[in-house]
């Protein structure tokens, strides 16, 4: 599939920002996304092609904007809506019930 | 309909799913406690690093990883997700490797670990492509003009790991001395190793 992760010789993307000691996980929910890799892998019975294929439908301008592990919550969510493990309604409710408790 | 992912911050994100998996009897937060500890604390580049130290301590290994990587590092014990195929890459004073994965970030987790963000960031993968000498100065390696530079492009599928030079005056080290010497950087061609 042509599209914005076909990234090679592209110009103008700016310099490369390397760290000093970087660690594994820049914040604790980058760790739990990590571990859902392997965990929904178990169950839901996709494949890493089409885990990777739901991040290449991103909007170019999205999946410049975000990070690694945004990406891969973006191939969960629609992974697992797709295959009715987790809906969008029973999602965006969830996120909605923590949102408010977070306040 | 709207998915919201642009607005919501990403923990929360991240909760919502956990939660409701969980709730599912789908995972086991539990297992993946276990996960993110292997990749923080137990899988990293000092596995890539035995594996480079033995192949300058040992001929017959170093010819065996060149021909049959998958085979050979598992022989040290590391293999299973994202490094199910790989492929080792001899650097020489006539080639000098580099590894890339232009289209997604793909990295061979049981040798290295998880990749820094910056081989997963679009300047990266972008310009390593078509300046490899330009990047390789960023990260202090010049490479002289008489050498090649090969970069590679990992697929879904492959992946590489660089085998770097053993530095000069190294003679007297033990195997693990000299791993200690290996960095990950060497391993994905953006370093080289310095005698200590």
């Amino acid at each position: 599939m042509n599209g914005i992760h076909d990234l090679g010789g592209m110009h103008g993307l700016g310099p490369i920002d390397r760290e000093e000691n970087e660690p594994v996980f820049h914040a604790p929910w980058e760790g739990r996304a990590f571990g859902l890799f392997a965990a929904t892998f178990v169950f839901a019975g996709y494949t890493v092609d089409e885990f990777r294929h739901e991040i290449e439908k991103m909007g170019h301008a999205e999946y410049l904007e975000h990070s690694y592990y945004e990406h891969w919550l973006v191939a969960f969510e629609e992974v697992l809506n797709k295959r009715g493990f987790v809906t969008h309604e029973e999602r965006l409710a969830r996120i909605a019930q923590l949102e408010q408790g977070a306040h | 309909m709207a998915t919201h992912r642009k607005e919501t911050d990403p923990a929360i994100r991240v909760k919502a799913l956990e939660s409701l998996l969980t709730e599912k009897g789908l995972i086991d937060p539990k297992a993946l406690d276990a996960l993110v500890d292997t990749f923080e604390h137990k899988v990293g580049p000092r596995n890539g690093a035995k594996v480079v130290a033995k192949a300058w301590v040992d001929p017959a290994y170093k010819a065996r990883l060149l021909s049959d990587g998958t085979a050979a590092i598992k022989e040290l014990g590391y293999s299973g997700l994202q490094g199910e195929d790989m492929v080792v890459l001899e650097n020489t004073d006539e080639v000098h490797n580099v590894v890339v994965c232009t289209l997604c970030s793909c990295y061979p987790w049981p040798t290295l670990g998880l990749p820094p963000v910056w081989y997963k960031s679009a300047p990266y993968r972008a310009r390593v492509v078509s300046d490899p000498r330009g990047v390789l100065a960023e990260f202090g390696v010049s490479v002289p003009e008489t050498t090649e530079v090969r970069v590679w492009d990992t697929t879904a599928e492959l992946r590489y790991l660089v085998l770097p030079k053993r530095p000069a005056g190294t003679d007297g080290l033990s195997e693990s001395q000299l791993a200690d010497l290996v960095t990950r950087d060497s391993m994905i061609g953006v370093g080289v190793v310095a005698a200590p």
